[in-house]
């Protein structure tokens, strides 16, 4: 390494301070604001300083019905991922040991597509159907999030565990399948958290999906937040402590699983 | 070894399968159901029965002043954002990549922005831009200089917005160059301090043009998303004020699900997937020949 100079390293540090606030002002923002009274808020010069209040947080729990939002988007999108899981799998087995490139690019496709250009049609086809506004369309429009995310993730994890493990198995007999199932699987835990943590979070954020294919009953947290502004313009408090609440859960899985979105974030890109 | 089953001999199909049909069924049949759309005339509110028109809804759409606009729109929105979000990203990376205290800290915070709910972000600076309560125009009037509307105004919504892409994106890039460079082998850097060259020259000359695949890679997968562009811009502005926000997919989305006219919607659909695809096609295409 070379040796830096003193204020290169002091510059150095700054740097990384500045960017630091950068990237946490907005979240600072939004966290204090959503511990003020609306008073402290609409005061002019901002306020740094100020006596905090839980109220905002007692309002959006207790009216809004946000435990509800809260469930309906943690059941969408734990189905939503789970039966990814299941479709994607051995979809991303096959890709990986068939070398199977214009599949992966055919599903890589539904991540890259605009999500407007199936969501008109799926709102026809759901209204005829009757199944606007139940957990099924929602379902299975997060799915269309979540099955890329796990096949993309999985089936480059797959090429990194030795062929040899099931050829091994099958030369003693066993079927391929079952060493998928029985060798593979039980060794894929690493990228199974990545593709689940990151659908997961893309789902919980999804908004346009859910804003069109959900009304009162299926309604999900962005959709809640959002017409949460819209009704409540001038409550600024009770707004901001909604957007830390449905950010919460996605910050703190990024917290607990750091390792795995950070790779599962970048590995598409740095591959190439 | 044993006699393999039906089931093992055809395991390149079955095992995908599933995945394929669901695929074809959500997105394909959607995406051929709406190109079908686009030639018919169909008012979901108005309960008249579906008309074949022909090209007319192209035609209409096509030479649409609002529709123009929205491209125009779409891809000064995209190009701008990306732009700053590609130089800014690789500077703070290149800046970022060396050991120091807190590093694992610093990549968290990075993090932060990308798994941000994009509706809450766009809510968040909705209250930055308020002109009589937002900390943007106090800070412009702590500085002496005149407040500004932000993007309750036609001439500044569009940069507004920008600063918000660059915001929750920037990191995106960073994290992407990061890896990128953890991935380069040491060699050419020693060969190169070895010949004389100066901290600028091994930059400019070894360091840019070896990350460079990965960073034009990251500029595609952001050019797709940016074109996409819909929850900050939807929360914030709706579109407004007027038209003055409105990118292809807001444009979409209103004419589907506020006007119902889905023939017409069709159209501004097709010509949003339409330009998404080529940019597609561009991130396959460098993939193939770096593969090579």
């Amino acid at each position: 390494m070379i040796k830096k100079s003193i204020p290169q390293e002091i510059l150095f540090y700054l740097a990384v301070v500045f960017i630091s606030l950068v990237v946490l002002f907005p979240f600072l923002w939004m966290l204090s604001s959503s511990f003020k009274t609306q008073t402290d808020i609409i005061a002019w010069p901002p306020k740094l300083i100020f006596s905090p209040t839980l109220h905002n947080y007692e309002k959006v729990f207790g009216e809004q019905d946000f435990l509800k939002y809260f469930i309906n988007s943690t059941v969408v999108g734990g189905l939503a991922v789970g039966l990814s899981l299941v479709l994607g799998l051995p979809a991303a087995y096959s890709i990986s040991r068939f070398t199977q490139r214009k599949l992966a690019l055919f599903i890589l496709l539904a991540r890259l597509m605009p999500g407007i250009s199936f969501l008109m049609p799926w709102y026809i086809i759901f209204s005829r159907l009757g199944l606007m506004d139940t957990y099924v369309a929602l379902v299975l429009s997060h799915m269309l999030i979540a099955l890329p995310i796990v096949v993309w993730i999985m089936s480059s994890y797959f090429n990194s565990i030795p062929v040899e493990l099931e050829e091994s198995a099958m030369v003693d007999g066993a079927t391929r399948q079952y060493a998928f199932w029985a060798i593979i699987l039980p060794m894929s835990g690493p990228g199974i958290i990545t593709s689940v943590t990151l659908s997961f979070i893309f789902s919980w954020n999804n908004f346009m999906f859910s804003q069109v294919l959900s009304m009162e009953k299926t309604r999900t947290l962005p959709i809640a937040v959002y017409n949460f502004v819209s009704y409540a313009e001038v409550d600024w408090g009770g707004v901001m402590a909604a957007a830390v609440a449905i950010m919460a859960p996605a910050i703190l899985l990024t917290m607990i699983f750091q390792k795995f979105v950070v790779k599962g974030l970048t590995m598409g890109a740095v591959k190439g | 070894m044993h006699q393999p089953s039906f089931v093992e001999r055809h395991l390149r199909v079955i095992f995908p399968l599933p995945a394929i049909l669901f695929i074809g069924l959500l997105m394909i049949f959607p995406i051929l159901y709406t190109l079908a759309l686009s030639f018919t005339s169909w008012n979901l509110t108005s309960g008249a029965p579906l008309r074949f028109v022909g090209l007319r809804n192209y035609e209409q759409i096509l030479t649409e002043p609002r529709f123009l606009d929205a491209v125009m729109r779409t891809f000064g929105f995209t190009i701008f954002a990306v732009l700053i979000e590609a130089v800014l990203g690789t500077v703070v990376a290149l800046i970022l990549n060396r050991a120091f205290i807190g590093k694992s800290l610093a990549k968290l915070l990075l993090l932060l922005p990308l798994v941000a709910t994009p509706v809450a972000v766009g809510i968040v600076f909705n209250l930055f831009y308020d002109p009589t309560i937002g900390l943007a125009n106090f800070a412009l009037s702590s500085l002496g200089l005149p407040q500004g509307l932000w993007i309750s105004n036609a001439a500044s919504v569009i940069p507004s917005l920008i600063v918000v892409d660059v915001w929750q994106w920037t990191p995106m890039i960073t994290l992407i160059v990061l890896a990128g460079l953890a991935g380069l082998s040491e060699e050419p850097f020693e060969a190169a301090r070895v010949d004389g060259a100066t901290q600028w020259q091994v930059l400019r000359y070894v360091t840019i043009p070896m990350v460079m695949p990965t960073i034009l890679t990251a500029v595609i997968l952001r050019l797709i998303d940016a074109l996409k562009t819909f929850d900050i811009i939807f929360a914030m502005t709706g579109g407004g004020p007027g038209y003055a926000s409105e990118t292809l997919n807001i444009m979409g989305f209103k004419y589907s699900f506020e006007y119902f006219r889905m023939g017409q919607a069709s159209v501004i659909l097709i010509a949003l997937f339409f330009f998404v695809l080529l940019c597609s096609l561009g991130i396959m295409k460098l993939r193939a020949s770096s593969e090579n």
